[in-house]
């Protein structure tokens, strides 16, 4: 079985992202990207799938800038053995980023294609399951636990009440959540390695995929800043302030 | 404009998480929902007593009754034939469904919408809500997932919108459900939860976490929530996370207990009305959005809170 993963690249985690004064985005300019973190755990888990011997081969796509080049490298260092990437400037929508992923689908035939639940720079959390609907397969998402057996997956998902497991045919999209593993860190060698691996650069156009946006954005704000309050001296100070409040 | 909600419902009643998305709807134009489920008369007749209903479709098959996505995708499909907006709550079974909705008719959904500023026009936070984006869509059809704590509730009752049986084509044959580990509180309901008292990294472990924690929230009749990393270390279950990627609340009162303020957890907390944050750093960045501080080590400071209210 052959599993695809498609990787974004991303904002990092730990920077906090400044709207531009313009109104237009947010600033990327001279920020640190990364690997989606979601991404980072999909690409473990197919890591997990291929050593479990349940694998032979995970192929990372991206679908973005010539930079994106960096987050699949990455992916290879952690152990994909081949990356494919999309390159485009222009900011790709989730329905879009589903039908290339579905092209790619179709030549690559995978059993599995693992994407992380959500990208934390659009917070869309859309696009497996649109990949899935386009496919007529199954989806598990918001995945904390993937058990292949046979000619099925068996997913447990990360719901509001607590955890579900549903059980899909194969082939079948999976999302992940944070619970699933944690990712490795690349060591140096496989670093090294990476960079002698295939990574194939097409476009959207290769595919036949229209990537024109379907959602205009006409302005991006900055959210309503809280101010600090105030700071009490001990707990009786506390206990007056709820009480102030109505709750104690 | 007519526009289809779909209802989270236990087959009995409705969830809160219905009255928020209706009052999104509502804004748009004329409301119909979804019931789908197994057994889930009761739950239609709950629904067609919420104030501004015009009709409530049921959708009764055993195949509906775990909301499975590819199940319930193509039967929302066919009901959008007669609709021009599906709406959502930004429930996880929501942003399961949604998605694949929005796909099978080739449009992009608009996520967990926070208000409705036009037809086609929405503001949605981006980024862990660092920043809100004012988008509008071009396509014929509008799939959106609704923000709960960005919309009032709609009254529960007042309505009398007729019911209509609608079939469905059943089992897509593509997945089962096979089992859940649902959790069982006393305690209220996160999302809908007046106060919320939250426990981060600093509470060690679980027995800790529910020595310290638990008291506290008895006391105020609170629900109880948690940091990532403390669901991470096993304090608590999943679907105890307030955050970014996991619940988005905005209670009366927001306690944090031992939680340094990362701006994902921020993202799902700080639109709480006043938030208390109790941690032993002067400088954790929590504080930069606490209405009232204390500065104190959780491990007195809490049973002494506990103990004098
Ligand atoms: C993709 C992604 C998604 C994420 N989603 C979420 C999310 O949805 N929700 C979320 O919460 N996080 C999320 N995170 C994690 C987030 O970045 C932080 O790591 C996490 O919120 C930290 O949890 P914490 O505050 O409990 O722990 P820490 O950051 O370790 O903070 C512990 C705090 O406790 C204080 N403390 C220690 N001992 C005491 C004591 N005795 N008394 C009082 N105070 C004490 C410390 O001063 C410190 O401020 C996400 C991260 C990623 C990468
Ligand atoms: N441009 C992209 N390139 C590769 N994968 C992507 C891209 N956009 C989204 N994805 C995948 O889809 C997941 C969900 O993203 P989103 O629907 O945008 O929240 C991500 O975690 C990735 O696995």
């Amino acid at each position: 079985m052959k599993i695809l993963v498609p990787v974004k690249r991303v904002i990092d985690y730990n920077v906090k992202p400044r709207v531009k004064a313009d109104g237009t985005g947010v600033d990327l300019a001279n920020v640190k990207m990364s690997m989606n973190p979601f991404d980072e755990i999909a690409v473990e888990e197919a890591i997990r799938i291929k050593e479990a011997g349940k694998a032979e081969e995970i192929v990372a796509v991206s679908v973005g800038p010539a930079k994106a080049q960096d987050t699949l490298r990455t992916a290879l260092a952690m152990g994909a053995d081949r990356a494919i990437l999309i390159e485009t400037d222009a900011e790709v929508e989730p329905l879009a980023v589903a039908k290339i992923l579905k092209a790619i689908v179709a030549e690559e035939n995978p059993g599995l294609v693992i994407l992380g639940k959500q990208a934390i720079d659009d917070d869309s959390n859309q696009t497996g399951q649109m990949l899935a609907a386009l496919l007529g397969r199954p989806q598990g998402t918001f995945a904390s636990k993937v058990e292949i057996d046979g000619d099925h997956v068996a997913v447990t998902r990360e719901v509001d009440g607590g955890l579900e497991t549903v059980k899909l045919s194969l082939p079948a999209i999976v999302t992940t959540d944070l619970r699933l593993n944690e990712p490795r860190y690349a060591s140096l060698p496989n670093i090294m390695k990476a960079k002698k691996k295939q990574l194939d650069v097409k476009t959207a156009a290769d595919y036949g995929v229209d990537i024109a946006p379907r959602l205009k954005t006409l302005k991006v704000s900055e959210p309503p800043v809280r101010v600090a309050g105030v700071k009490v001296a001990d707990v009786d100070a506390l206990v007056a302030k709820l009480k102030e409040l109505g709750v104690a | 404009m007519k526009t289809l909600v779909w209802v989270e419902h236990d087959n009995a009643s409705v969830k809160d998480a219905t009255l928020h998305t209706v009052t999104a709807a509502a804004k748009l134009g004329e409301v119909h929902l979804l019931v789908a489920g197994s057994g889930c008369r009761a739950a239609a007749e709950a629904a067609a007593k919420i104030a501004g209903v015009a009709k409530v479709h049921v959708a009764d098959n055993a195949a509906y009754e775990h909301a499975l996505a590819e199940n319930v995708a193509p039967l929302i499909v066919e009901l959008m034939g007669h609709h021009d907006a599906f709406l959502a709550p930004a429930t996880t079974t929501g942003k399961n469904v949604a998605p694949r909705v929005a796909a099978l008719l080739d449009v992009m959904q608009l996520s967990d919408i926070l208000s409705v500023e036009g037809e086609k026009t929405f503001t949605r936070p981006i980024y862990a809500g660092n920043a809100i984006a004012t988008v509008e869509s071009s396509d014929a059809k509008l799939v959106i997932t609704v923000r709960g704590t960005a919309f009032e509730k709609a009254a529960a009752e007042g309505g009398s919108a007729a019911i209509e049986d609608v079939a469905g084509a059943g089992d897509a044959g593509l997945s089962s459900f096979v089992g859940a580990e649902l959790a069982k509180s006393e305690r209220p309901e996160l999302t809908s939860a007046k106060v919320i008292v939250s426990g981060g990294r600093a509470l060690k472990d679980s027995e800790t976490f529910e020595q310290y924690i638990m008291p506290l929230a008895d006391k105020l009749g609170a629900a109880v929530g948690a940091s990532r990393a403390a669901v991470d270390a096993g304090y608590v279950p999943n679907d105890y996370q307030v955050g970014q990627t996991g619940k988005i609340v905005a209670p009366e009162v927001y306690i944090a207990v031992g939680i340094s303020g990362a701006i994902q957890h921020l993202a799902g907390m700080k639109d709480s009305k006043t938030i208390i944050a109790i941690n032993k750093d002067e400088d954790a960045p929590i504080f930069q959005v606490a209405d009232v501080g204390l500065v104190a080590d959780l491990f007195s400071a809490v049973p002494e809170l506990t103990g004098k209210l």
